[in-house]
């Protein structure tokens, strides 16, 4: 079978994985890759989960990143690592977003949000990236560029060319915020690479 | 043909295949697009109205006029293209199978979006029976650059045969993107309506020749199938030949790749004599479709032998690790990838939105006891908990019509309610509303009016005031409709005041006869967000007394800090709040307050 990188992106409606997934896509695709992008979002703005999947290599058939062959998950809520973890490949790295968005369901009896959805990950999953997001860019002053700024953690596991990147994120997100989000973006590689260093 | 303007070889485009039928229409020289809109198929005729301004497009009420719309164009000698859910097809059938006998004049696309696995949807049905049931062709797209070639090709067939054209995607190939290569841009002209009542005119008379006319035209489209190069063959392997198409021909192509392949982009009327030559050539003909066995039924009456739904299965969609186990199981595949145990995490089902208009309506309604004939669009979560308020579900416009007959059939102990958005009313409530007063039922009526078609992204209709092609447009007046058709009783509540709500369901629900609540206030999201200044909790005086969660507000969590009786404390997310102010009338200990309030205090 010819080398196909699948890519996962997961977390809950509003968050920007659909940004961010189609930023990822496109880059891939101006990098020279054919590459196809799969979504579920249709009841997503209603506080579901949304996951995308990106596919990239010389072929790609399928638009849906088969289970167990993800080579890096990107999630953006420590439930829904958890939650998808079962889909990663052995050896597989997990970059995960410290927030947490508790469902309303939790407050009924039945069901309870994880105590340590990344402790429990981190028992699933050997390669474990954790990034706080949201704290990363109230320090970068603007807390609407959490999505990108994961997007450059992921950045860190691939190897597009710079230059493609900074083209396709100024293209897609919006006016006059070009400059914070490449920051964003630059932040959360270094945070990504410093902490596969430190293990 | 009248002109045609080369591509640009460099243009590539990363499109999903809603996106690139839109620009398969521009290419084809297509005139008019209507629809109503319906997950997966709504970012077509989105689409198009942005990026393709030559085109005229529409938002219809229900799939039926959308249809019709369509069909009216394309009897006038334009080519057209109606839109559609799968479900929505079923509202559009009584044209469709007429228009299987009149024909067109100009091309007749017919879009249906089907859903296996309901991602969006109340059942997962699979459209391609429509093509056999109303004896039309069915081409079915396999990735974003087929989404696009294959809609020139479509109306090609369509006016090369005078027949409408099935074009069947799924939400697997309208909401994946994949890389789109530019083709040619074709013009037409319009050739204007010639009458033709022969044709046109469906009275028994004229349709009984017109159904000789249609099995003549199958018999052609089975000669055409076999050699037109939507459907072809790719010898690879003999041992395994694999029959496919629309999504599951790219599963099955990933898992198989050194297979032989007959690929059909035609999916009715089948090439039985290709299928037979490439049945010659290989070892073991396998089916892998999704859903129904619909190819492989009709191989199987045509006597060819195959395997299908015994590896594949009859429900959901055709993922990668279902396919895999299913060649795994029937000895096709050596090994599919071992996948670990999913952890058991919290589900995490949708729910009405922070500031949702609705909410209050439900909140108030659940106390009512009654029945509730439910609907579909953003308030069929009202059935979920904490709401647990709507009873019912079928199909658009169902609950005003199961009100009438449960009312009829009531023992008067249980008030019978109706609940309704104002696009599903304006889509086929109004009927039903018109046969309670008619029929004199007993019920109650809720118009849950947010001004939008709001579960599917918000798309105009007719009460937003704005056309899909960003026109100023009549906005129409619900009360006035629901006067007209003789309703009496009519109330207008405010929506995020609970004792108007409460008062409102009171009233109306004793009123003998029929009673409509027109319960409006704008969808929190769209067309604009709303966000006003947002409540909190008081700590100190919140007693984890839980009422406020009864209404199931996503920024409401049980996660503060815990009272001296160990009862655990509510916490309001003021980023997500939008401040509509329901869960402050909950709050029997007035724990609720505004943000700045608190800060001034």
């Amino acid at each position: 079978m010819s080398e196909i990188t699948n890519l996962l992106i997961v977390g809950v409606g509003g968050q920007g994985v659909i940004l961010a997934s189609a930023i990822l896509a496109q880059a891939a695709m101006e990098t020279g890759h054919d590459t196809k992008q799969s979504e579920v979002h249709g009841m997503s703005q209603r506080g579901g989960t949304v996951s995308s999947h990106v596919r990239f290599g010389e072929k790609v058939w399928s638009p849906m990143v088969p289970e167990g062959e993800t080579q890096v998950m990107l999630a953006f809520e420590r439930a829904e690592a958890l939650r998808a973890a079962h889909l990663l490949a052995p050896g597989g790295v997990a970059i995960v977003n410290r927030q947490s968005i508790i469902p309303p369901i939790a407050s009924g009896k039945k069901f309870a949000y994880p105590e340590d959805p990344i402790g429990d990950l981190r028992r699933r999953v050997e390669q474990v990236i954790e990034i706080d997001a949201l704290e990363e860019c109230r320090k970068l002053g603007n807390e609407k560029m959490v999505s990108v700024l994961l997007l450059g953690a992921l950045s860190a596991q691939l190897d597009f060319d710079g230059a493609i990147w900074e083209k396709v994120i100024r293209s897609r997100v919006p006016k006059g915020t070009e400059g914070g989000n490449l920051a964003a973006f630059a932040n959360g590689a270094e945070l990504a690479t410093a902490a596969v260093a430190a293990r | 043909m009248e002109a045609s303007q080369k591509p640009d070889e460099k243009l590539r485009y990363l499109l999903s295949g809603n996106e690139a039928v839109a620009l398969g229409c521009r290419e084809a020289g297509v005139h008019l697009g209507a629809g109503y809109p319906g997950t997966p198929s709504t970012e077509i005729l989105e689409t198009i109205a942005k990026m393709v301004p030559e085109m005229y497009v529409q938002w219809s009420p229900n799939e039926k006029v959308g249809l019709e719309v369509a069909a009216g164009a394309a009897f006038s000698g334009a080519r057209a293209l109606s839109t559609q859910k799968h479900v929505g097809l079923n509202v559009a059938a009584d044209p469709l199978m007429t228009l299987s006998y009149t024909g067109i004049e100009g091309g007749l696309l017919i879009v249906t979006a089907d859903d296996p696995e309901l991602h969006s949807s109340q059942n997962e049905q699979d459209n391609r029976h429509y093509a056999r049931f109303a004896k039309l062709p069915m081409i079915e797209p396999s990735d974003s650059q087929e989404a696009k070639d294959f809609i020139a090709a479509g109306m090609d067939i369509s006016e090369e045969f005078d027949t409408p054209v099935l074009y069947r995607m799924t939400t697997r190939i309208s909401h994946s993107k994949g890389i789109v290569k530019a083709g040619e841009i074709q013009k037409h002209e319009i050739g204007g309506f010639k009458k033709n009542p022969l044709k046109y005119v469906m009275v028994p008379g004229h349709a009984r020749t017109r159904h000789v006319f249609v099995e003549e035209r199958m018999d052609k489209l089975r000669a055409f199938a076999e050699t037109s190069p939507l459907n072809r063959i790719e010898w690879g392997d003999r041992k395994i030949g694999v029959i496919s198409a629309g999504a599951a021909y790219v599963q099955a192509r990933e898992k198989l790749p050194e297979a032989s392949f007959l690929k059909l982009g035609i999916s009715y009327p089948l090439p039985l004599e290709k299928v037979r030559e490439f049945a010659r050539g290989v070892e073991q003909l396998i089916v892998i479709e999704e859903l129904d066995p619909f190819i492989e039924e009709q191989l199987g009456t045509a006597g060819i032998d195959c395997e299908g739904k015994s590896i594949t299965g009859l429900l959901g969609e055709l993922t990668p690790g279902r396919l895999g186990r299913g060649l795994k199981r029937e000895g096709l595949l050596e090994s599919s990838t071992e996948i670990a145990e999913s952890a058991e995490v919290i589900p995490r089902p949708p729910v009405l939105c922070p500031g949702c208009p609705h909410r209050g309506v439900f909140f108030e309604l659940k106390k009512q006891r009654g029945n509730v004939f439910g609907d579909i669009g953003c308030y069929t979560l009202g059935a979920l908990p904490p709401l647990n308020a709507m009873d019912t579900c079928l199909d658009m416009g169902a609950s005003i019509s199961n009100a009438i007959g449960a009312s009829k059939v009531s023992d008067g102990k249980k008030p019978v309610f109706a609940t309704i958005g104002d696009g599903t009313f304006l889509h086929s409530g109004m009927t039903g509303l018109l046969d309670a007063v008619y029929n004199k039922a007993n019920i109650t009526v809720i118009i849950l009016d947010n001004r939008i078609t709001a579960m599917t992204g918000g798309q105009e209709h007719p009460s937003t005031g704005h056309t899909l092609m960003g026109e100023e447009a009549f906005d129409v007046d619900l009360e006035g409709i629901v006067r007209a058709l003789g309703v009496t009783h009519v109330e207008n509540p405010i929506n995020d005041d609970l004792e108007s709500v409460r008062a409102a369901i009171e009233a109306a629900e004793k009123h003998e006869g029929v009673s409509v609540i027109i319960a409006e206030a704008p969808c929190a999201l769209m067309p604009f967000k709303i966000k006003d200044p947002p409540y909190t909790i008081v700590e100190d005086a919140c007693t984890g007394c839980r009422l406020c969660l009864q209404t199931g507000c996503p920024s409401i969590s049980l996660t503060g800090s815990m009272t001296a009786e160990g009862r655990q404390r509510a916490v309001i997310d003021t980023e997500t709040c939008t401040g509509c102010g329901l869960c402050p009338q909950t709050c029997g200990d007035h724990a609720i307050t505004l943000l700045n309030a608190e800060v001034t205090a």
